[in-house]
């Protein structure tokens, strides 16, 4: 195993264990959002498909990267804007005008 | 050099503003402005990387992002809340498409270069195709049952567990021949192949009710699947992002399935509902239910001091969230109190209820989880279950034989009185028959969810 993999290994680890002190604070009320925005994060692999894209390597590899590009910004382009949309409609109880100073 | 380090700076900027963005998520008030941050990071990614030095033809990428940005855009503003389970499903399968594409481009390119394919890239390769391809046809079929294309009925068949055993043995057979030789294209495609036919056969036998743990899987899957295409490309920033999504997803489908008393294999293999039912789980046979009409109960409901609203699926199928808030409303101008009941399973994702009903206009302070809700029932004067079935059968209580026994469920027999909105006297999507309908407490509004609703509205208005 080289050392980078050896990194690459530690930082999944880490990432992991920090998604996992982090979510399982998130309330079942913002699940459906949490959702959405985990999967709109996971679309950074949209650099990867980039990368596939334009380095200009062979055919099949720009033709695989520019489907792999419009997918990933299909979920970029589409999760940040569905999450955004959910999260916006929740709100508080509007306080009771008696009780309102 | 400089450039290659402006890039990791920019990788490193979207990774602390991704796990800001979903810390914000565990407060309400906070959480839009942290995901708006987040999109933000991935902006910043994404220009850094169009600055990386292996690219050197723009044509292609443009196309791509634009043509992703027209598609994704009317999916995330037009796409309403109540087809919400689908939408989810279909962006983990764009997810893992792009991440097994990336894979195929990778282990094509090496292939076609004669490169060396050290065992550790070839692992990462494989992981990233097999959890890619499988989350691209589960998620499929996942988005098929939901958008209602697939029957959402398990589908089984004699020696289903054996073929789909069989199948996912092959596959990762073949994976762990690649590692030790991977210079056999042929191999690695039929791979391929068979994690996508694992991916149909494994959600084909699964129903509608199961669907939160699917989804949540899947997310999971997409998730990993992205952290394996950091691996094979030597990509922090995609390892971490996917690490977060597949965490996220993991603790989803625990919680789901705690939620159900159920444990993995017994969702993915178990095939719920399929088979009748024991002998021994008690029937109908005997029993009878009492109706309420319209006008008693508009009458119960509005001089009720508490009610409690415990929806269902059948009432984002009804798409009846409006009509729940207006009788709400007109509850709270009578001088009563109403609360909702949210089962973590109620729905088919988890929180689908919370979004209908934040959707509607409810302020998200009087949805309440299980454990919060559960002691207010006994003081409450009706509860009102709209479209819910299986998460409310007390024979998860009491009855051994009930395929449910054991899950925890919110405890409606305990109001004072029950009125059950449902369309017909059907068994739930598990099959077995629900003993609070025949309480005596119990007096059953049959008819389509939105109608009777607004005809309660209504009459409690006239009244």
């Amino acid at each position: 195993m080289t050392p980078t993999a050896v990194i690459e290994l530690y930082v999944f680890v880490l990432a992991g264990f920090v998604g996992f002190l982090v979510i399982t604070r998130v309330p079942p009320l913002l699940h459906t959002p949490l959702m959405s925005a985990t999967n709109a994060i996971s679309a950074i692999s949209l650099v990867g498909s980039l990368v596939a894209a334009g380095a200009d390597r062979n055919t099949v590899s720009t033709i695989l990267g520019f489907i792999a590009v419009t997918s990933a910004t299909i979920n970029a382009v589409g999760g940040f804007i569905i999450t955004d949309r959910m999260l916006k409609m929740f709100r508080h109880q509007p306080a009771e005008p008696e009780t309102k100073k | 050099m400089n450039r290659e380090l402006f890039v990791q700076a920019t990788y490193m900027v979207a990774s602390v503003l991704f796990i800001l963005g979903l810390r914000s998520l565990t407060k309400t008030d906070s959480a839009r402005r942290g995901m708006q941050q987040a999109a933000l990071g991935m902006l910043v990614a994404v220009v850094g990387t169009l600055l990386h030095h292996e690219i050197v033809r723009y044509e292609w990428i443009i196309a791509g992002l634009v043509l992703g940005s027209l598609i994704g855009y009317p999916l995330g503003v037009y796409v309403p809340m109540t087809a919400m389970p689908q939408r989810i499903a279909i962006s983990h399968l764009f997810g893992a498409l792009a991440a097994t594409l990336v894979g195929v481009a990778e282990y094509y390119t090496h292939i076609r270069d004669g490169a060396e394919i050290s065992p550790a890239l070839m692992a990462a390769l494989g992981f990233e195709v097999l959890f890619g391809a499988l989350t691209v046809s589960g998620s499929f079929m996942a988005f098929g049952k939901l958008q209602e294309f697939i029957t959402g009925r398990p589908v089984t068949y004699p020696g289903q567990n054996v073929m789909n055993l069989g199948v996912f043995a092959g596959a990762v057979g073949l994976f762990g021949y690649l590692i030790a030789n991977p210079g056999h294209p042929a191999l690695f495609y039929t791979m391929l192949g068979l994690a996508l036919l694992f991916g149909f056969l494994l959600v084909l036998p699964i129903g509608g009710a199961d669907m939160p743990v699917v989804i949540s899987l899947m997310n999971s899957y997409a998730g990993l699947a992205s952290s394996a295409t950091g691996f094979a490309i030597g990509n922090n920033v995609l390892i971490i992002a996917g690490a977060l999504d597949g965490a996220s997803g993991f603790i989803l489908s625990i919680i789901m399935s705690k939620a159900m008393n159920r444990s993995f294999r017994n969702i993915l293999f178990g095939a719920f509902g399929s088979a009748p039912a024991a002998g021994a789980a008690k029937t109908s046979e005997g029993l009878s239910v009492q109706s309420i009409s319209v006008e008693d109960a508009a009458l119960r409901l509005a001089y009720a001091r508490l009610v409690i609203v415990v929806p269902g699926y059948g009432l984002a199928v009804a798409q009846a969230q409006h009509q729940v808030r207006e009788l709400a409303e007109l509850i709270e101008k009578n001088g009563g109190e109403v609360k909702y009941a949210i089962h973590p399973v109620a729905g088919r994702m988890p929180g689908h209820m919370n979004v209908l009903l934040a959707e509607a206009n409810i302020p998200y302070d009087k949805l309440k989880d299980m454990e919060e809700i559960n002691h207010e029932f006994p003081n409450c004067d009706v509860a009102l279950v709209i479209g819910a079935n299986d998460v409310v059968n007390p024979a998860a209580r009491n009855d051994k034989a009930s395929p449910i026994y054991g899950m925890p469920i919110l405890d409606v027999d305990k109001a004072q009185s029950v009125i059950v909105m449902k369309r017909s006297m059907n068994t739930g999507f598990a099959g077995i028959e629900n003993e609070l309908f025949y309480l005596p407490k119990t007096q059953m509004l049959f008819g389509d969810a939105k109608s009777s609703l607004t005809k309660l509205v209504q009459e409690i208005k006239n009244g």
